[in-house]
């Protein structure tokens, strides 16, 4: 089975590049189209939290380090 | 932190909380951030010391946590050369685009290779001049448009884009040469990697290390991050192939 995770992205510090939308294998990031940072910016979210299989694709990707990655312990 | 969760990668230490003035989806933030987590990683912070540029990476000491020298357009190989030589316990990188380390500081480069100046250079090139509006590089592919080739780069008048690994893996006492991207987190981790071999050898005092960044620069291609990506894989590669040009001999441990 998959390991389980899940993923903090910054507001502030996401330039909404989609970069990280883009290259997560399991597709479970979505770029918020509504709302923006407080540098009008658009900024990506952990849309389908379940999804996530703390791989690190994202946070290797993004070019602002605005993302942290966590990882299920075993039980 | 959610409970039964544990942290597996966080923002690298040595890579300030400052927002980088990057545009979306620059290579030139992913490579300070692999930089600084390659610095973390070696445990070097204290004894790392990065020359920048001219160009958009003009302020990449505002951004990086370690001791940073900036030099004149073109010069920070020579700059470079004079910290190493004073302080050969120091990790030394040159952190420079195509338009200063190919146009106005191709003497420094070559004759720094040529020497075997023992620091890394980290080559950020975007085939274009990013900070000053767009201009053709001399990386500037065939056919490719700039503000400064508007009907795209004609090699009858200019000639061909250079290919610097290419070029400095010539020099004898140059010690490891590879050209990386960021298109992928595979490729991600690959140039991770490159840039972490790349001082473990200055470390050991074999030589120059160069590593090129086949990188990107959406605003001045005049499309979006995501279509910078395209551009890398169906036009810069084939030109620019990624991989290890030279590397030291192997040896016995
Ligand atoms: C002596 C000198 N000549 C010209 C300039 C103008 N200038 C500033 S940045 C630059 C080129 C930047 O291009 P590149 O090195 O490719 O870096 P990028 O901005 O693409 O990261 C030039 C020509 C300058 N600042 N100083
Ligand atoms: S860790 Fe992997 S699965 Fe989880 S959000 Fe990032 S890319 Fe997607
Ligand atoms: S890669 Fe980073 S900056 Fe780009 S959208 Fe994702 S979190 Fe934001
Ligand atoms: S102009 Fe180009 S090289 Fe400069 S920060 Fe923007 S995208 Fe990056």
């Amino acid at each position: 089975m998959p390991q389980k995770g899940y993923v903090e992205i910054s507001v502030e510090g996401c330039k909404g590049c989609n970069l990280c939308v883009l290259h997560c294998p399991t597709n479970c990031l979505a770029l918020n189209t509504k709302d923006t940072n407080s540098y009008g910016l658009h900024y990506a979210y952990l849309a389908e939290e379940d999804k996530c299989i703390a791989c690190m694709n994202c946070s290797v990707i993004c070019p602002d380090a605005a993302i942290t990655v966590y990882k299920k312990m075993a039980a | 932190m959610k409970e039964g969760y544990e942290l597996i990668y966080k923002r690298p230490e040595s890579l300030l909380q400052t927002r980088m003035h990057y545009c979306p989806g620059c290579f030139h933030s992913t490579t300070h951030k692999i930089l600084m987590e390659v610095v973390d990683e070696l445990g070097i912070k204290e004894k790392t010391v990065g020359v920048c540029p001219v160009g958009c990476s003009v302020f990449a000491y505002d951004y990086l946590d370690v001791d940073m020298q900036e030099a004149a357009h073109g010069r920070a190989a020579a700059v470079a050369t004079g910290i190493k030589r004073i302080l050969p316990d120091r990790v030394v990188f040159s952190y420079q685009g195509d338009g200063d380390l190919a146009a106005i500081g191709t003497a420094e480069t070559l004759h720094a290779c040529n020497r075997g100046e023992n620091f890394t250079f980290i080559f950020i090139n975007n085939g274009i001049y990013g900070m000053t509006g767009g201009q053709m590089a001399p990386t500037t592919l065939e056919g490719q448009k700039t503000s400064t080739s508007p009907y795209g780069r004609d090699p009858e008048k200019v000639g061909l884009p250079l290919k610097m690994c290419e070029i400095v893996s010539q020099f004898k006492r140059v010690a490891f040469v590879q050209r990386v991207s960021f298109n992928t987190p595979a490729n991600a981790r690959k140039a991770k990697k490159a840039i972490k071999t790349a001082f473990e050898i200055q470390m050991k005092k074999l030589g120059t290390t160069f590593i090129e960044v086949a990188s990107n620069c959406p605003s001045q291609w005049k499309c979006t991050p995501e279509e910078s990506l395209d551009w890398l894989t169906n036009h810069v590669f084939p030109y620019y192939p990624l991989g290890v040009f030279k590397e030291p001999p192997k040896t016995k441990e």
